[in-house]
């Protein structure tokens, strides 16, 4: 079995998601089988992650087609631990979807879709093939365009539409950049171009094809000038989807991005320079557009924008030091992300609204839930011995051993973006919890109290393993760092990934 | 036939960018759809035209013995047709149910402001 | 619509529509066809039905509803896909019949594969265009 279990993380969502089409109309079976899904997706991811790390990289070739011809599924380090941290935040919106979707939404095409938005994510990160990447890049749009707009209301059709049209945008950009490299090199083999595309002749030509990938991937990874989408359309789906968009679908491109960037293109000077600019502009917006949101929701979707930055100007820095700590920013920011908004779903059911002047006086009525929710901001702002602390100590270990004018202005950023990160939580924390109930609003009933045992179990429960696994990144960072630093390493020496695959170099 | 494909491609991708910066949302979705269109025969082209047989070899042979036609490029364009069959699909539905909400096909409508409630 | 001639023609053309939809489905391992085309057909016989004697009826007629159809291909095609697994192959990888079975041919695992995709593709084309008319008519 040990051979398959390599395509199990995308085989198990797309059984249970069937399963779960077979009830269709019935919520609460499939609620039962999307649990034992998601759970059985995260023993065979933890079983994937500790087979690659004993044996290396594993390879299964599709309908048994041999490498540069067939499709080829390839898990290293990099991907399995991806599969690993997807399925911890699979399972924990799983979890919450069983109180937090309302029946209506259960009935219907939630639970199917949100496992195929699982599989297309497993599939994403274990392919070793371009056009399977666009394949599996399409499943995770299809998925998400139901998801964002299931319910109909008016906010999430305009949502939608935003959410649409840009991704069908960035899927046709990186359709033509697929169709210029397959002319050039005649292979789709992540592997096998890694060998051909440095010799090719016409470097300008892959150079620019590059920016074009980047262009693709940065659209579905909202970075500096085409993040406008994913603010407008974030807030608009329940929570607990928005928490799956959040952790997840900018994560599969930032994903992609440093997949390409390292196995296939390497950055050279000009473009490093490019990137950095745009990885600074991405958190300068970010962090100022974090500042004047006074939705919650909102405020959280500028943050994901923010932290997008830091990973993408870890990539152009290109050190062992700079790829570890992007690679370990993202561990840590997928389950952060996923987190803040169940959070803002608890929120949203406690008070009635997420809009933070209405909100007040949470610490005096739920203090355990206050002190939970503490944990995972001083996480995100970087707070040592907590998760988000040790990323950024990498990434400015890298910023300032590069030399050039643009790693310092990067930097700077860094430096800036966290500091307003800080004020921002600072400022919510104090809205949110220590601010008393603002008197002026007419009284809203508290949905969270009357609720049965179960039901408060199913959203705070979700809430707790996320946080404790923060915590385990942030007090175990050692482990984590060995991880991340391997990652690092099978990314400025790809040999291992293209021998596994190909059987040669 | 080069020459043509490549001016066809070109007017594609075009005339799709130029609906793309259109307000409205119907012209919108047909300026992606011609651009998906221009990078499907983008595919096609790239992939190298040669005026051969299908990739099937004979049944009384074992290997090819005449020029054949890469059969990738085809596999890739008809995956990309049928994605897109189905996304732009519920993109019209998504369409018409905006307009039907809004009465209106103009995206600079889309902006209901909802700081309130959400 | 209300049209003798169109009626009349789809009495006939729906089953040939059928039958050549088989036809496609069953040859498209080595030849041009198979479950995508077969399913685009198929459901193309259900539309023409559609257009003549209009929607409602053509659910009548099908006595499932098109969505029905989802589920059951997808799992045709996901049995048919794993079941490589059990003999420790890839997924995916034919597994074929040693003796040719009459008509039908040689029978492996790539032919209920694309049976799968045939019933998922009339399920989702249906399922569209039944959406599309349903909101027209409103």
């Amino acid at each position: 079995m040990i051979q398959h279990l390599i395509i199990l993380p995308v085989l198990v969502h797309l059984i249970t998601g069937t399963v779960n089409l077979f009830f269709w109309g019935k919520p609460q079976p499939q609620r039962v089988m999307s649990l034992l899904g998601t759970f059985t997706a995260m023993l065979i991811a933890f079983a994937l992650f500790n087979q690659v790390r004993s044996e290396g990289v594993m390879v299964m070739h599709a309908a048994n087609w041999k490498a540069p011809f067939g499709i080829s599924f390839v898990a290293d380090t990099f991907s399995s631990s991806m599969v690993l941290f997807t399925s911890f935040a699979g399972f924990a919106v799983s979890l919450f979807s069983a109180a937090g979707i309302s029946a209506v939404r259960a009935q219907y095409a939630f639970y199917p879709i949100f496992h195929f938005l699982l599989m297309g994510l497993n599939g994403a990160f274990l392919t070793g093939d371009l056009f399977n990447l666009y394949v599996w890049f399409e499943v995770i749009i299809m998925a998400s365009f139901v998801l964002i707009t299931l319910g109909g209301s008016k906010a999430q059709m305009e949502g939608g539409v935003k959410y649409v049209s840009l991704n069908l945008l960035a899927s046709v950009i990186f359709l033509t950049a697929i169709a210029i490299v397959y002319g050039l090199t005649g292979t789709l083999n992540l592997a096998d171009l890694a060998i051909t595309l440095p010799n090719i002749k016409n470097q300008g030509l892959i150079n620019i094809t590059a920016l074009l990938f980047f262009i693709g991937f940065g659209i579905k990874s909202a970075v500096f000038p085409l993040y406008f989408w994913l603010p407008s359309s974030y807030h608009t789906p329940p929570s607990a989807v928005a928490a799956i968009f959040a952790g997840l679908l900018t994560k599969v491109g930032v994903y992609a991005m440093l997949r390409m960037f390292t196995l296939l293109f390497h950055p050279d000077d000009f473009m490093t320079a490019i990137i950095l600019i745009i990885s600074l502009g991405t958190m300068l917006t970010g962090a100022l557009g974090a500042i004047i949101k006074t939705d919650l929701k909102r405020m959280f979707s500028y943050l994901i924008i923010c932290h997008i930055g830091y990973m993408v100007g870890g990539l152009a820095l290109f050190t062992q030091a700079a790829l570890g700590g992007a690679v370990f920013y993202l561990f840590h920011d997928m389950m952060i992300k996923t987190n803040l908004f169940l959070i803002a779903g608890v929120i949203k059911k406690i008070r009635g609204t997420t809009n933070m002047p209405k909100l007040g006086g949470l610490y005096h009525s739920y203090p355990k839930f206050a002190l939970l929710v503490a944990i995972v901001i001083f996480s995100l702002a970087g707070t040592p011995p907590l998760s988000g602390f040790w990323p950024k100590i990498y990434l400015f270990q890298a910023g300032f051993a590069n030399t050039s004018w643009a790693s310092n202005y990067y930097v700077i950023g860094l430096i800036f973006s966290s500091l307003i990160t800080l004020y921002v939580l600072a400022k919510m924390w104090k809205d949110v919890f220590w601010k008393k109930q603002p008197d002026t609003q007419i009284h809203v009933p508290d949905h969270f109290q009357p609720l049965s045992f179960m039901k408060k179990l199913s959203l705070i429960l979700p809430i707790v393993f996320l946080a404790s696994i923060t915590l385990y990144i942030g007090l175990d960072a050692e482990r984590v760092l060995t991880v991340a630093n391997d990652i690092a390493k099978e990314m400025l020496n790809p040999k291992p990934y293209i021998k596994a695959v190909l059987g040669h170099l | 036939m080069e020459l043509l494909l490549v001016i066809m491609i070109a007017i594609l991708y075009a005339s799709g960018i130029f609906m793309l910066l259109r307000r409205s949302m119907v012209r919108l979705l047909m300026g992606i759809i011609l651009i998906g269109n221009g990078a499907n025969l983008l595919i096609f082209l790239l992939g190298g035209i040669t005026p051969g047989k299908p990739p099937v070899i004979a049944e009384t042979k074992s290997v090819f013995t005449e020029a054949y036609a890469d059969p990738v490029p085809q596999a890739l364009i008809l995956t990309a047709i049928v994605i897109s069959f189905g996304i732009q699909s519920f993109a019209i539905v998504l369409l018409r149910q905006v307009y039907r909400l809004l009465e209106s096909d103009d995206l600079d409508d889309l902006n209901t402001p909802l700081e309130e409630d959400i | 619509m209300k049209n003798i001639i169109l009626r009349t023609a789809t009495a006939y053309l729906i089953p040939l529509l059928l039958l050549f939809s088989v036809f496609l489905l069953l040859r498209g391992h080595y030849h041009p066809g198979g479950g995508f085309v077969g399913g685009l057909v198929a459901s193309i016989a259900f539309v023409l039905h559609g257009f003549a004697f209009k929607m409602q009826n053509t659910l009548r007629l099908m006595k499932f509803h098109p969505s029905k159809f989802i589920p059951v291909g997808l799992s045709v095609s996901i049995i048919s896909s794993i079941l490589p697994m059990f003999f420790k192959k890839p997924v995916m990888t034919g597994l074929w019949l040693n003796k040719p079975l009459p008509i039908l041919g040689n029978v492996g695992t790539s032919l209920f594969f694309d049976i799968g995709v045939y019933l998922v593709v009339i399920g989702v084309t249906l399922n569209i265009l039944f959406t599309i008319s349903d909101s027209g008519q409103q």
